[in-house]
Order: C-alpha cells, then sequence, then structure tokens
C-alpha cells in the first residue's frame, strides 16, 4: 500500500500561488470576452506574482532553520524562498512589460501568455527546491515547456517560431543529458535524494565511481544548458534574438536565477566528496563562457543578442562564485543575481520599447540618438550598460568585487587575472552601447519610427524599468542588508 | 550635522544635485544657476573646512566610519589629512570654474552636461577623500562614467575614439588594480586604508601603481591623453588635466608608497627614471606641439613627471614639493584650458600657424594668459618655481642627477611655455583672428581672475600649502607612519 505523505502546504504556498493564477488567467483566455482578455489575464498574473513574493517573503522569515518535506522530495528552507522571491520579483516586471509589448493580433493567446508566464515561474520556483533527482528534472521540464512556448507565442513571427523551435531541440538535448546523468548516479548510489546520494557515496567509498563521475558530469552539462554557460550557449544568441522581447527579458533573468541556484545546491549537497572535480569543471565552464561570451559579443550589431552573449559572459562571472564551493561563493553568488537579473531584465526592457517603436530590430545603428528621445530610458540604459561593465553604478560593481574577492579567497588568483581580463574586454560594447544611445545623432537613424510623432506613453514599461534601476542602484548601496539575506540562504548549503 | 559629515557632504552634495537637475525639468538658465551655485556651495563647505582643519594634529580628519559590507571589512570610511584637503580644495575651485565656464559658454542639453559635471565633482572628492580601498576604487572608476559621456556627447569631432582609448587605457590600469586590491585586502583581513598593515609584495605594488602611472599619465602609458585633451571640451579637459590627473599622482602618495614602502624603495630608481623620462620626453613634445592644447597637454605629462619625481623622492622635501606642484600645477592647468576655450571660441582654432597677435586691444586676455604662462614656466616667486624647487632640492637629496634632469626639464618648460605666449599673444596677427573677437568678457573674468588670484596669492605663500601637508611638517616620517 502506498502511504500518503504529510504535506507541508505552506511549503510550497508560492507555487500554488503562481499557479493558481496561471489557472484562473487561462480560464479567463475562455471566458472573459476578448477585449477584456488582455487586461484581466495581466491584472491576475501580476496579482499572483505579488502573491508569490510575499508568499516567499514569508517563507524566508518562517523557514530559518531549513528542511525537507513532502516525502523528502521539496526544501523548505531560505535558499529556496529567497531564490524564489527573486524569481517571482521577475516575473511581475515581466507582466508589466507584456501588458503594453506582447503584441498579437486582436489580443489572440494574450491570456495564455500571462497563464504559461506564472505556469513557467511556478515551475523555477518548484525547480530551485527540488531536493531529488525526480523533482529536479519534473520541475526542469515543468518551466522549459512552458518557455518554449513562450519563446513561439508570436508564431506569425518567423524569428519567434524557429526560436521556439531551437530552444525546444536544444533544450531537450539538456534534459536528456540532465535525465540520463541522473540515472547514472541513481545506478551508482541506489539513491535519488541529494542527501542520501552524499551519504551513499561517503559510505560505500564510491567517490571517484566510473558511473558517478559520468553521472555529475552529464547532469552538469545538463544545467549548463539552462544557464547558458559555455560551451553549453549555443542556442542562446538565436533564441534570445528570435523570442518576443519580453519573453526574452524574463529568460535572461529568470532562467538563470532558477538553473544556477539548484546548479550551486545539487553540487553541494549531493556530491560534495566529488568538489575537487566540479570545481574544476565549473571553473572551466566559467572561464569558457567568460571568453566566448565576451569575445563574441564584441562583433555583435544587433542589441539582442550583444545582450545575450553578455548574458553568457555573466554566467561566467556567477559560476567563479559557484565554482569555489565555499560559503562565500554562494553568498556571491546569491546577491550577484540580485543586480544581474534587475539589469538584464531593464537592458532587454528597454530593447523591446525601442523595437516596437522601430517595428524592426534593434541595431546598435538604429539605436542612435534614443537616450536623448527617450530620456528616462536613455539613463535607465546608461546605468545597465555601466553595471553590466562593473563600472559602480549598480549592484553589479560589487558582485563582481564579490566573486573575485571568493575565487582568490579559494586561493585561485588566475580566476581573479581572468575575471578582471574579461572586464576590461566586455567594456567595449557595453561602452558601445551607451555610445549608440547618446553619442550618436539620430540622423544616422536608418529607419525612421513606423508612428511617427511623439512615442507612445507606454506607463507600465516605465515602472517595470524604474524598479529594475532601483534594484540594480539599491543594490550598490544596502550591500549589507543583501548580503545577510544571502548568507543566511546559504547558511543551509553544507560547506 | 556635526563637523565630520563635511567630508560626506562634499560628496554627496553635488551627487544629490547632479540627480535633482536630471529629474527637475528647469530651464536651460534655472539648471545652469542651480548647478553654479551647488558648485560655489562645495567652496563655501571646504572653506569652512579648511578653516577648521587642525594642521598639526595628526591622524585624520572629519573621518566618518561606516560598515558597507562587514564580511569582507569593507567601510564607508572617508576623511582627510592636510594633503587631501588641499586637493579636495583644487578639486571644488577647479570645479566651479569649469561648471562656471560651461554655463558661459551655454552648453546644449544643459541638465544632462550640468548633472554630469556635478556627478564628476563628487566622485573625484570621493577619490581624495576615500579611506577605504574599495571605496577608493569605487570613486576612482566612478569619475570615468561622467567624463567619458562628456567627452562622447560634447567633445570635438574625433570624440569617439578619443572616449574609447580613454576608457580602455585608464580601465586596464583601474582592473588591474582591482585585482591588486582585492589580493591586499583579502590577505591583510580588512580594506581600510587606515588601519591596513604594509605589505612587501612587489607585485600588488606594481598593480597599483600601473593604475595610477596611467591616471597621471607617465610615459609610456599617455597614449589616451593627445586625443582626450583635444577632443574633450576645454572646461573638460581643465578637470581631466588639473584635477582628474592628480587622482594618479595622490594615489602613489596615499597607497603605493604608504602602503608598500618595501617595494617603492626596491622600484625607487625605476619609477624615478620614468618619471624623469615623462618630464623631459613631455617636455620635448609640448614644445614640438602645434596648437595650444597641445602643449599643455603634453606640459601636464611633464608635471605628472616631475611631481612623480618628488614623490619617489623619498624625502621630506620631494613630499612637499609634491603636494605643492600638484595644487599649483592643478589650477594652471586649469587657467591655461580655459584660457585655451576662451581663444577657440574667438578664433575657432588653437593652431599656432593660424594664431597671434591676440595681445592687441585685448588687455585682460592677454595679461591673464601672460600671468599663467609665466607661473607656468615656474620663473622665482611663482607657486610652481615653490613646488618645483621644493622637488629638486627633495630628488637632489636622493642623487644629484635627478635634480639635474628636473632642473633640465624647467629649462624646457620655459621654452614651450613662453612659445605658446609669443605664438597667441604677440608675433603677427594670425589668419583667424579678427577685431571683432573681443576681449575677454565680465563672465569670462569671473572665472579666470578667481583662480589666477589664488595662484597669486600661492606664489606669495606657496607655505600655506608646503608647510600644512603634513602634520608637524615632517612628510617623509608622517608617509612613514602611514599618516597616521
Amino acid at each position: 500500500m502506498i502511504t500518503t505523505p504529510h504535506v507541508d502546504w505552506f511549503a510550497i504556498s508560492t507555487i500554488l500561488v503562481l499557479l493558481g493564477a496561471s489557472a484562473i488567467a487561462l480560464l479567463g483566455a475562455v471566458l472573459v470576452p476578448r477585449p477584456w482578455r488582455r487586461p484581466f489575464a495581466a491584472t491576475v498574473a501580476g496579482l499572483g506574482a505579488l502573491g508569490g513574493i510575499v508568499t516567499s517573503v514569508w517563507l524566508y522569515v518562517d523557514s530559518a532553520g531549513g528542511h525537507r518535506v513532502i516525502a523528502d522530495a521539496f526544501y523548505r528552507d531560505r535558499w529556496t524562498a529567497l531564490a524564489q522571491v527573486i524569481l517571482c520579483a521577475t516575473a511581475l516586471v515581466t507582466v508589466l512589460l507584456s501588458v503594453e509589448h506582447i503584441v498579437r493580433n486582436d489580443d489572440e493567446h494574450v491570456a495564455e501568455f500571462f497563464a504559461l508566464l506564472l505556469a513557467s515561474t511556478a515551475g523555477m520556483a518548484f525547480f530551485v527546491g527540488a531536493a531529488n533527482l525526480m523533482t529536479l528534472f519534473l520541475s526542469l521540464e515543468w518551466f522549459s515547456i512552458a518557455l518554449y512556448i513562450m519563446c513561439a507565442i508570436d508564431y506569425d513571427l518567423e524569428g519567434s517560431l524557429e526560436a521556439g523551435l531551437k530552444y525546444l531541440i536544444v533544450g531537450s538535448f539538456g534534459s536528456a543529458a540532465l535525465l540520463f546523468g541522473s540515472a547514472l548516479v541513481y545506478g551508482a548510489t541506489n539513491h535519488i535524494g541529494f542527501v542520501e546520494i552524499a551519504s551513499a557515496v561517503g559510505q560505500h567509498g564510491l567517490s571517484g565511481d566510473l558511473l558517478l563521475v559520468l553521472g555529475l558530469a552529464m547532469m552538469l552539462a545538463g544545467l549548463s544548458f539552462k544557464s547558458s554557460a559555455a560551451p553549453f550557449h549555443m542556442w542562446t544568441p538565436d533564441v534570445y534574438v528570435g523570442a518576443p522581447t519580453p519573453v526574452t527579458a524574463f529568460m535572461s533573468a529568470a532562467t538563470k536565477v532558477a538553473a544556477l541556484v539548484l546548479t550551486m545546491r545539487v553540487v553541494q549537497t549531493a556530491f560534495p566528496q566529488e568538489a575537487h572535480l566540479w570545481s574544476w569543471a565549473l571553473a572551466g565552464i566559467a572561464v569558457a563562457s567568460l571568453v566566448i561570451g565576451n569575445f563574441a559579443a564584441l562583433v555583435q550589431r544587433d542589441v539582442k543578442r550583444l545582450l545575450a552573449y553578455s548574458s553568457i559572459s555573466h554566467a561566467g562571472f556567477m559560476l567563479i562564485g559557484l565554482s569555489v564551493g565555499t560559503a562565500l561563493g554562494a553568498r556571491a553568488l546569491m546577491y550577484y543575481l540580485i543586480p544581474y537579473s534587475a539589469m538584464s531584465f531593464g537592458a532587454f526592457a528597454i530593447v523591446a520599447v525601442r523595437e516596437r517603436e522601430l517595428g524592426t530590430r534593434v541595431t546598435l545603428e538604429n539605436l542612435a540618438g534614443f537616450g536623448w528621445e527617450r530620456p528616462f530610458l536613455g539613463v535607465a540604459m546608461w546605468f545597465f550598460a555601466f553595471g553590466f561593465a562593473g563600472l559602480p553604478l549598480g549592484g553589479g560593481f560589487v558582485g563582481k568585487f564579490y566573486v573575485l574577492s571568493a575565487a582568490y579567497d579559494h586561493g585561485w588568483t588566475w580566476l581573479v587575472i581572468v575575471g578582471v581580463l574579461a572586464t576590461l574586454v566586455s567594456l567595449y560594447y557595453y561602452l558601445g552601447i551607451v555610445r549608440a544611445i547618446y553619442m550618436r545623432p539620430s540622423a544616422e537613424l536608418q529607419v525612421a519610427p513606423v508612428s511617427g510623432g511623439s512615442p507612445a506613453r507606454e506607463p507600465f514599461v516605465h515602472v517595470a524599468v524604474g524598479a529594475a534601476l532601483a534594484v540594480s542602484v539599491g543594490s550598490l548601496f544596502a550591500v549589507q542588508p543583501l548580503i545577510t539575506l544571502a548568507k543566511h540562504a546559504a547558511s543551509v548549503l553544507p560547506f | 550635522m556635526s563637523v565630520s559629515s563635511f567630508t560626506s557632504v562634499l560628496i554627496w552634495l553635488p551627487i544629490a544635485g547632479a540627480i535633482a537637475i536630471w529629474i527637475l525639468p528647469l530651464s536651460r538658465y534655472a539648471t545652469g544657476s542651480l548647478a553654479v551655485l551647488i558648485s560655489l556651495a562645495e567652496v563655501g563647505v571646504w572653506i569652512e573646512q579648511a578653516a577648521r582643519f587642525d594642521f598639526n594634529r595628526t591622524g585624520l580628519q572629519f573621518s566618518q566610519d561606516a560598515p558597507w559590507f562587514k564580511d569582507l571589512h569593507v567601510s564607508y570610511h572617508v576623511g582627510e589629512y592636510g594633503f587631501s584637503l588641499w586637493l579636495v580644495g583644487l578639486t571644488v575651485v577647479a570645479m566651479a570654474a569649469c561648471i562656471g565656464y560651461g554655463f558661459w559658454v551655454g552648453r546644449d542639453r544643459p541638465r544632462a552636461y550640468f548633472g554630469l559635471m556635478l556627478f564628476l565633482t563628487g566622485a573625484t572628492v570621493g577619490v581624495f577623500v576615500a579611506q577605504d580601498l574599495l571605496l577608493f576604487y569605487a570613486f576612482f572608476e566612478a569619475m570615468l562614467i561622467p567624463l567619458y559621456v562628456l567627452i562622447g556627447v560634447w567633445g570635438g569631432p574625433g570624440r569617439l575614439g578619443a572616449t574609447i582609448k580613454l576608457l580602455i587605457y585608464t580601465m586596464a590600469g583601474s582592473l588591474i588594480m582591482l585585482a591588486a586590491l582585492i589580493v591586499y585586502g583579502l590577505k591583510v583581513g580588512t580594506f581600510d586604508l587606515v588601519t591596513g598593515p604594509t605589505s612587501a609584495s612587489r607585485w600588488l605594488f606594481l598593480g597599483f601603481m600601473l593604475a595610477f602611472v596611467i591616471k597621471a599619465p607617465l610615459f609610456p602609458f599617455h597614449g589616451w591623453l593627445p586625443d582626450a585633451y583635444r577632443e574633450a571640451p576645454p572646461e573638460v579637459t581643465a578637470v581631466l588635466s588639473g584635477v582628474i590627473a592628480k587622482a594618479g599622482t595622490y594615489g602613489m602618495l596615499r597607497i603605493a608608497i604608504a602602503k608598500f614602502p618595501e617595494p617603492a624603495h626596491y622600484y625607487r630608481t625605476l619609477i624615478l627614471a620614468v618619471a624623469a623620462a615623462a618630464l623631459v620626453y613631455g617636455s620635448l613634445l609640448a614644445f614640438r606641439a602645434p596648437d595650444f592644447r597641445g602643449v599643455v597637454a603634453y606640459s601636464s605629462m611633464a608635471q605628472s613627471g616631475l611631481i612623480t619625481l618628488g614623490l619617489f623622492s623619498g624625502t621630506s622635501l620631494g613630499y612637499d614639493g609634491a603636494v605643492l606642484q600638484m595644487i599649483a600645477h592643478g589650477l594652471i592647468s586649469v587657467s591655461l584650458f580655459l584660457l585655451a576655450g576662451t581663444i577657440e571660441r574667438r578664433t575657432t582654432t588653437g593652431q599656432f600657424a593660424l594664431l597671434g597677435g591676440m595681445a592687441r586691444g585685448r588687455p585682460a586676455l592677454a595679461t591673464l594668459l601672460m600671468t599663467t604662462g609665466i607661473i607656468a614656466l615656474a620663473v622665482p616667486g611663482s607657486a610652481a618655481f615653490a613646488g618645483e624647487f621644493l622637488i629638486l632640492a627633495g630628488s637632489y637629496q636622493r642623487a644629484w642627477w635627478w635634480a639635474v634632469i628636473g632642473a633640465g626639464g624647467i629649462v624646457l618648460a620655459a621654452m614651450y611655455m613662453l612659445r605658446l605666449i609669443s605664438a597667441v599673444l604677440h608675433e603677427a596677427r594670425g589668419s583667424t583672428v579678427h577685431d571683432e573677437a573681443l576681449d575677454l568678457r565680465t563672465g569670462e573674468l569671473a572665472l579666470l581672475v578667481p583662480l589666477v588670484g589664488v595662484l597669486l596669492a600661492l606664489s606669495a605663500w606657496p607655505a600655506a600649502i608646503s608647510h600644512h601637508s603634513f602634520a608637524g611638517d615632517a612628510p617623509a616620517q608622517i608617509v612613514q607612519e602611514q599618516f597616521r
């Protein structure tokens, strides 16, 4: 007889809230009259994301100890809760951006879009708390499938469909690698729980076992697909460019948070005995991401593509924090994710605005004069670009300082040097963005705006970008409070 | 408001002003007035601070210390020593003059422009008062952000190349410094400059020095200099050469020499040689430069070399002279670049071939340029002479040949400055000089006369700085004790 495990409903309340809102939005797609669908679904989605923030903050406060719930399948702890806060906040600003920027003829499928957005957020919220290989894979597929559809939602657009398909195929490859790796690990240890895997490895002296190591390697590869770290990044530029820009904004921030936070958990809790292997492997992936991301970004003209490569390079920076496998590294990772997700979302949101204004792909050339036409968005882009580059205009500066400190603390001075050089290279293209928006007269603009006259008002985008700007700049000043949060979150990981 | 918060006010008042200017939809005139007002308020706060400064006390004054993030021991620690007080003074005075100049010429896109100038003021003050390595680094980098846009938007035709060069060069230096400071800070367990111990690591010393010699700049790290100084708007060039370059030499004194005494000793001859090369080569380039700004730009490099010579001579006289020369050259450079700006506005060019004979009918311009030029060539009795003499005396104590090279540099200074003066003011009238080009107007005089006045005052009493930079007037000892 199968015994029903005790369910700690509160532990999964964030996920339930998001799923509930998603279901209501989906019902709205059928029941609400067409003209009301967009406002209805957006309101529901916004409230859902807000509710998610509230419950995950509550969970953070109320889960000081941290333990596993529901037959040891899910972590109720601060590491999960803090990641959930970031994810839900990203979802919330994405809703604001999408209200005005998911353009569909006659608002077709617009409510479905919001439902999918919340569903994928719920999947990620579950993913970051996964405690065994089963829930890990289940939630990975859950949010990935939602994302595949979101990428392709603009199916009249050739690029969108292609992006969805490409993401589906390459993503499935990543999932397959992860699944196969999980199977090998299970085969080696006879356990699926992260903690049990570690203890089985310890008890039976399995460290260095071929199956286990192979499984670990494949799992890392699968997870790196999701965090778009090189050399598993090849889908990133194409998908980021092809997907509707609000989706790109969401993906670049949220997927990275989910994948990196979970990777840290998996390697720390399930494979502590293999630290000598995975830390070098992750450091290698980090260096590859820094090199490929930054050098490829140098030659991009398409801004979405450029930002896609920049997101790969930032995955590299965050993987430095991850690879060292220390409490300082975990704090650095968690801290870095906060300004990074804000800046990345914000930058893509601004691209979305320009894209809609011009009705064509945004390149460095046709960004000319943008800063003077849209002062607020221009200043925000200025902050994001310099923040990405690690200049002290935002938390990215402190984030870089933290991960590099973590690398030195671990004894990897060479990684500090690599990080510093990568930053230097990245400077060129981030400055290129600022140069494009401020220093080139709009006369150079080759494409005239579609609708002439003053730009659309778009209050929601301004709120969303303003929020991203506030987080990115605020995290420079409020380092200590954020680090304290990250420290408490990281304290549940075994170091 | 307690006295110690003056330092923070000097940093954050202009930054708050910048944000206010960006947000408030003020008219062109109101924006400019507000910016000038804020920059004058800065000067006022600084004067009040200088009046309350106890020059006989060792250690940090007007200091504030609050944790920024504790686990890596990084803090918001600001405060002033005697010499930093003077550098802050230089910053606020120069920025007030330059903001005034921007207002006078009516830069377009005023809200962006004045906001950035104020932001630059705050960041530069921050560099000179930060007593935490990461905070210092943050301000050191923050200076570049407004500079990049100021040159890139309001600069001359070659501005895009100039900005990229400036940024890449200086960031290359400062990122190496970032690596060095992480290593230093984590090794000794604090990023605080006051409590942090000295280090004997030569690599770290070189990491810091690279950032400083690029910023100063010294030969052969001056690749960004000619383009940036020529393409930037004159008032931005003035700030760049008069104030920002001093961040490099300040860093040498505050960090490289004070925190790394052993490596500074070990590399002394090398750095003195680089400094001497910068002095001689910069002077020769200045003598060869075909335009006003070129002369002043390369002379800045020469002067940075001279200041470095004083600092790394490691003698009391050298330190005193270096600090005095930083201030004197800062004021000279700002005045000269602003004068270059006024001349370019009248003639559309700074090329000597097209200039000449401007003294006739323009007595105010001639007097001011003449006075500044004479001070710049270190005629005995001038502030620059006092500074250079101290530096030469200090380097003579190290070894006689450094003093010989330094003295040679001063002879060259006389040559290029006289060449500049005669090419602009005297000789035959240049093709771009017309009778319609008026003498300096009231607004311009209001900016330049005070600057030259301060220079004359310093010429009369150079000891105001040279005797009031290090407590107890014992620089070598104070530096050795890391200013504690």
